[in-house]
């Protein structure tokens, strides 16, 4: 796939869809989820066919509110990510929302946010709070829209084609030194959730936080998540996804799969670049680099994840 | 202070309360109320700041990244504060209060009244 020339068309398309980083879509393939870059799949559905049934898409880091040099327009980015999953030949049948819907908790973020996304013509879309959404003094706003499926806890399950779903929230309870938390709460919660699963139940975790230490002085890691992962183990496929870092890092271990997204936003700089964790303006001609296509992974494999970078410039 | 430092433009207000960020991070200062905590670079300054009971502390924000600020104990909790944006609180009794940023757990602070 990146090795096919791209035509000019395609790449003048690739660059509007890449500037707010699109969003990731994920096909089941022999009981293995592929994390596949959006925008490069709706350049390529051949491709896409291929490598297994439409499943569902992940959008994270939406930040509606969201307006300084970095992306003065989250709104028209987050609509064009929008229209290039209606525009997908086979729909996904869920979405997931992988948190900071909103930059700062206030009600007409999460308003605008809603009627964004409701613009998505899918039955389905579930949520995760970040941590941006979860700032305003009572912890109500997100909770008051999004909170029914949990029951305002904030962690659930669900099915959907023979793939089991759990939600969780790692962004109410901190550990000392920034990381997030799952609390055991939530933790005997997932323990009993999973009491008596069949091994070969195909799991997805989703939370903002990264359920996996990407970068400790940033924060960028669950304290807790060893705990989870335990619980995990047993199962023959888990793919765990995140947001919060604003860029595509993964890893493989065992049987399980570990993914973050891009934001819909803006970037965010490599872990340990500048002060702290804040929105990464790029230069505009080097957008199309910084923000491209810059990692598309392929599961070719159980068990092999192949890496492939593609920028547009 | 370097003011400008990187791409951040300091808001005006920044000069006037450089007096009280001249302590710098980690420094304990016996501060004048009422007392303002500059949030920048993600972390505040100063970190610790002393004052009498029944004085408030200002908190500003200015980083381009939003912050909150956040009691330990929940005893306040400012909500998520934009660029420029600011949020006070009054402490009417003796003690030490540890906070941090809710976005950003790492930044934490010290307000200890006296």
């Amino acid at each position: 796939m990146p090795t096919q020339p791209i035509r000019p068309t395609r790449r003048e398309a690739l660059k509007c869809l890449a500037y707010g980083g699109a969003g990731t879509l994920f096909t089941l393939a022999g009981g293995i989820f592929t994390p596949m870059d959006l925008a490069l799949a709706a350049a390529d559905p051949a491709t896409v066919a291929k490598r297994g049934r439409p499943l569902f898409v992940q959008i994270s880091d939406t930040h509606i509110g969201f307006a300084k040099d970095a992306n003065p327009d989250v709104n028209g980015t987050l609509s064009q990510t929008i229209a290039l999953v209606n525009a997908m030949p086979e729909a996904p049948a869920l979405i997931l929302h992988t948190g900071d819907i909103t930059h700062l908790s206030r009600p007409a973020e999460f308003d605008l946010a809603q009627q964004l996304l409701s613009q998505l013509r899918t039955t389905e879309l579930h949520t995760v709070p970040g941590e941006h959404d979860t700032t305003d003094p009572d912890v109500t706003e997100y909770f008051s829209r999004f909170g029914q499926a949990s029951g305002n806890r904030g962690y659930y399950s669900f099915d959907h084609a023979g793939v089991h779903f759990i939600a969780l929230i790692n962004v109410l309870q901190f550990k000392a030194g920034g990381l997030g938390s799952l609390g055991a709460e939530q933790l005997a919660w997932v323990a009993a959730d999973l009491k008596g699963r069949s091994a070969s139940t195909p799991v997805v975790v989703f939370a903002h936080m990264p359920l996996w230490t990407i970068y400790e002085p940033w924060g960028w890691g669950t304290g807790d998540a060893d705990q989870l992962l335990a619980l995990l183990r047993r199962f023959g496929s888990v793919t765990v996804l995140n947001g919060h870092i604003h860029q595509i890092v993964q890893k493989v271990e065992g049987h399980m799969t570990f993914h973050t997204a891009r934001s819909t936003a803006y970037p965010q700089p490599a872990p340990g670049e500048g002060p702290g964790p804040g929105p990464l303006k790029v230069p505009a001609d080097q957008l199309p680099r910084n923000l491209g296509l810059t990692s598309v992974s392929v599961v070719k494999h159980p068990r092999s994840l192949a890496l492939n970078d593609l920028t547009l410039a | 202070m370097s003011v400008g430092q990187r791409r951040f433009q300091l808001p005006l207000l920044c000069a006037a309360i450089l007096g009280y960020t001249a302590a710098g991070g980690g420094v304990r200062a016996e501060t004048p109320t009422p007392a303002i905590v500059v949030i920048k670079d993600f972390m505040f300054a100063p970190m610790s700041v002393t004052i009498r009971a029944g004085s408030p502390v200002t908190w500003v924000n200015n980083d381009e990244e939003p912050h909150s600020v956040v009691s330990d104990t929940g005893l306040f909790r400012s909500g998520g504060l934009d660029t420029g944006e600011k949020y006070s609180f009054r402490f009417e009794k003796p003690g030490t209060y540890h906070f941090r940023c809710s976005i950003h757990p790492r930044m934490v602070g010290t307000i200890v009244v006296q």
